[in-house]
């Protein structure tokens, strides 16, 4: 069987800064994998490549054994990769429902019809996506007063629209109350054993990520360095020396 | 090569002043994010104080001192304006400001006719610089010489304020991050003023230093304009000596325009800056600059919702009413009543792509007379029935829309607006130049529609029809998904993106679609007047349909309508006194100092206030 997502020496250096190095890893049908690392790792530099918004320097990403080097973001989001953003990018003149109705009319192909009043189409299935993620009761709401979290939220629905195989979420939690964080990764860790879907996810939160994650990987200065079961990954000396850091300049002080 | 030489120096001379204008116009938009379009009228008052003065002043430290107190006092007026007209609408949508400086403006105008007359004013010259120098044999006048020498030590001087005090830090800091400058401590207020003061005394000085060579008039606030806006986007927005160098690349290229090539001097600034901004997008020194990079500013556009069956009713009685017009209206009434749907269909066109797609075109009269310009020629030349000629110029004027946008879509904000604005420059002096087939500055006359419609009151009724036939089509473009996409890319291009949709291609096709029906509205002008003139190509024209949409309300659907129609209707009433540009001026500024969302937009918070519509932030 071949992965949802192969990704195989991808790198970008931003002038003579290396900010994500020769990392290679897959994503297989169903899982739900967490990229974690401390800030400045290259997590979202890796997921901008993977989206098409950065250009890797080197490397290659294959989406279902298709090749997505070079891709603008709309071609690899119709090939079926959904994303959600760190900082959440929605349509602040619209009402909510019409938020998700805008990326039916692009999934269907109809941006450019200008006969249907738009906030008619694809209503039913809006609706359906909205209580999904629990937000029918707001569906006719200004999408600009939402709360943050349900701006989250609002944003899953939007990536739900193309029955995506594959969702990439950056840091889908962040700037949300912890009960909140729970309940939308329980929602997509549902999502993900109903239909199928792969996701991607980037995570600040550890709680979240071991609570959730089928398998962790950890970025450390653009480089790959674990990659395994969560309590591998737990137990990992390498991974604690990152997160807990590992005294060596209190040692070496000792030493000297 | 004496001539060469002399003709280089005149340009190097024309220079100075354009350099200091545009400076300031440059410092004014870099700080405050405001397009001051009266930055021309600051330059026409240094010019009569300045001349008041040197009457009173005597010999060359009064000439001098004459130049620098004129520049003063109009950096107080420049204070004046910001405090009194400027400051109440910082909070109002982008953009917005430009209708209150269109509305200084008018009242300027005025103003200086009251106070100076209609006379031009002949310059004295500078005492001590009476002469002429002979080089390689050719004649330069001393003054022009004075000007190259002094300019560079303006450039130096600002230069020096702006890079190495206390004050200058501030102004960069505030150029590239007013928010941030604002959490360190530092009065904003006061800090726009401050630039408003230094801006409009730029201008000011640069008014009375041309005095000996220019005069003074009460068209040369317009005749400046274009220029230093074109000056100020080659150099770069914010940037001093971008705009050195532009003034210098533009003056002396004009001198030589006017002696080598004469029927090309309209055109050939406006062919620079497109070319310019073609190859370097944020001029030659400029940097990235983004419209609304500092954020929305005010509150959101509201969700939009087709109207409702009581608004239709309320419209439908409304078109009803206009349709019995001719059973008791003159004929009068009915021209006036054409001309402002004509209006109207026009700032909606342009209202489809600003206030949907947020993009600001400075050029859409383009097409307006562009679509009036292809009817009347191939009528003229082609002897078409008046019935094609309604096809072919939104057709026309389409294409042109297809071409320019093409040309434009990678650019945005400002920039996009500027270049928008050279490719309808350009095609109004082309048309202007190109006499012998346009006709020229006498236009093209004797276009009259089919012999159905040749009358007043058939021709009223063909004009309802098609007029508000196009506004109701544009606003039902807005509910489809077409507009929705539209707006989606400019509510966020990063989600539509990431979504599939291409939001360059939408906008590329909104701007096409607003062209083509600038072209229809076009074509119902000419066939209504029987003539068209290169006026209706110009500046002045794309500014007109920019200023009702912002005084209706940008940010609401039927902003552009309300306003075309008030302001049509307004001008036709206050066109009757004398000083009409005064009253409309001060007019404007009342509607944009009380009104700063728009007649409509502030209407329905009143509404929503007293209770007749629902308030939407008293909802679940």
């Amino acid at each position: 069987m071949t992965a949802v997502l192969q990704v195989e020496n991808l790198s970008k250096s931003f002038g003579g800064v290396v900010a994500v190095s020769n990392v290679n890893f897959a994503v297989e049908k169903g899982e739900l994998l967490a990229l974690i690392g401390p800030n400045g790792a290259g997590k979202s530099t890796c997921f901008n490549m993977l989206m098409g918004q950065l250009k890797p320097s080197a490397g290659k990403v294959f989406f279902q054994g298709e090749d997505l080097s070079g891709l603008p973001s709309r071609a690899i989001w119709r090939k079926g990769v959904g994303r959600t953003f760190q900082i959440t990018a929605t349509y602040a003149s619209m009402t909510v429902a019409e938020n998700v109705q805008m990326a039916l009319i692009s999934h269907n192909k109809r941006v450019f019809s200008v006969f249907p009043y738009a906030h008619k189409l694809y209503r039913e299935r809006a609706m359906e996506l909205l209580s999904l993620v629990g937000l029918a009761d707001q569906a006719d709401r200004h999408c600009a007063i939402l709360a943050y979290g349900d701006l989250k939220r609002l944003e899953l629905a939007i990536a739900l629209c193309h029955e995506p195989s594959l969702l990439l979420m950056d840091e889908p939690t962040a700037g949300m109350a912890p009960s909140e964080r729970e309940r939308l990764m329980a929602l997509t860790a549902s999502i993900v054993a109903d239909k199928g879907i792969s996701v991607l996810f980037t995570e600040h939160d550890m709680d979240t990520v071991f609570a959730h994650a089928h398998r962790i990987m950890v970025l450390n200065r653009g480089e790959l360095i674990a990659n395994g079961t969560v309590d591998e990954i737990r137990n990992n000396a390498q991974v604690q020396e990152v997160y807990l850091g590992g005294g060596n300049l209190y040692e070496s002080n000792e030493a000297g | 090569m004496g001539l060469f030489v002399a003709q280089l120096l005149t340009g190097l001379a024309n220079a100075a002043t354009l350099f200091l204008v545009a400076a300031g116009l440059s410092l004014i938009f870099g700080v405050t994010r405001i397009v001051n379009f009266a930055h021309g009228s600051l330059y026409m008052l240094g010019a009569y104080i300045g001349y008041n003065l040197m009457q009173v002043l005597p010999g060359a430290f009064g000439f001098w001192s004459s130049v620098l107190l004129a520049g003063v006092i109009v950096g107080l007026i420049g204070v004046i304006i910001e405090v009194c007209v400027l400051r109440p609408v910082y909070r109002a949508p982008e953009l917005f400001q430009l209708v209150a400086t269109f509305g200084v403006i008018l009242v300027i105008q005025d103003l200086a006719l009251i106070i100076w007359g209609a006379e031009d004013v002949l310059g004295p010259r500078a005492p001590g610089l009476k002469g002429v120098v002979r080089i390689l044999g050719e004649p330069v006048p001393m003054y022009d010489l004075a000007m190259i020498a002094i300019t560079p030590f303006v450039l130096f001087a600002l230069w020096y304020l702006i890079s190495r005090t206390r004050i200058g830090v501030l102004v960069r800091a505030a150029t590239q991050d007013r928010e941030m400058v604002g959490a360190l401590g530092v009065n904003q207020a006061w800090l726009f003023t401050g630039v408003f003061f230094l801006g409009a005394a730029l201008a000011g000085l640069g008014g009375a230093a041309q005095l000996p060579k220019g005069g003074a008039d009460l068209l040369m606030d317009f005749n400046i304009l274009a220029a230093i806006f074109v000056v100020v986007v080659i150099g770069g927005m914010g940037s001093l000596p971008g705009a050195y160098v532009a003034a210098v690349l533009i003056s002396v290229l004009n001198v030589f325009g006017v002696a080598y090539i004469p029927q090309s001097t309209l055109v050939l600034m406006y062919v620079v800056m497109a070319i310019v901004l073609l190859v370097k997008p944020y001029g030659l020194f400029g940097r990235e600059e983004v419209a609304g990079e500092h954020g929305q500013v005010g509150e959101p556009e509201r969700p939009i919702k087709p109207a409702s069956l009581r608004v239709r009713l309320i419209v439908g009685a409304g078109l009803v009413l206009l349709a019995c017009v001719p059973l008791f209206g003159s004929n009068f009434t009915q021209v006036l009543i054409s001309d402002i749907i004509i209006f109207c269909l026009f700032a909606a066109s342009l209202h489809f792509i600003l206030g949907l797609g947020g993009l600001v075109s400075f050029g859409h009269a383009a097409f307006f007379g562009g679509g009036a310009y292809v009817a009347a020629l191939i009528v003229t030349y082609a002897d078409t029935p008046m019935e094609v000629a309604f096809l072919l110029a939104p057709l026309g004027a389409g294409l042109g829309a297809v071409i320019i946008g093409w040309l434009c879509m990678s650019r945005t904000g400002v920039y996009f607006a500027m270049l928008t604005l050279a490719f309808a420059q350009l095609i109004w002096s082309l048309v202007f130049q190109w006499g012998e087939v346009t006709g020229g500055d006498d236009g093209l006359v004797d276009i009259w529609p089919s012999e159905w419609l040749n009358d007043t009151t058939p021709y009223f009724y063909f004009t309802l029809v098609l007029g508000v036939g196009g506004i109701l089509l544009l606003r039902h473009a807005a509910h489809s998904p077409f507009g929705y996409a539209l707006r989606a890319s400019r509510d966020s291009s990063r989600q539509a993106e990431a979504t599939g949709i291409n939001t360059k291609r939408v906008q590329w096709a909104a701007f096409s679609f607003a062209g083509a029906m600038a072209g229809l509205a076009g074509a119902l002008f000419v066939f209504s007047k029987g003539s068209i003139f290169p006026s209706e190509l110009e500046i002045a024209r794309s500014f007109d349909a920019l200023i009702v949409i912002f005084l209706g309300g940008v940010k609401t659907l039927a902003g552009a309508v309300v306003g075309g129609a008030s302001l049509e209707y307004a001008k036709d009433l206050i066109t009757r006194f004398e000083y009409w540009r005064l009253t409309l001026g001060l007019l404007i500024i009342f509607v944009v100092v009380v009104a700063p969302e728009g007649i409509v937009g502030t209407a329905r918070k009143a509404a929503e206030r007293v209770g007749l519509l629902p308030d939407p932030s008293k909802q679940s």
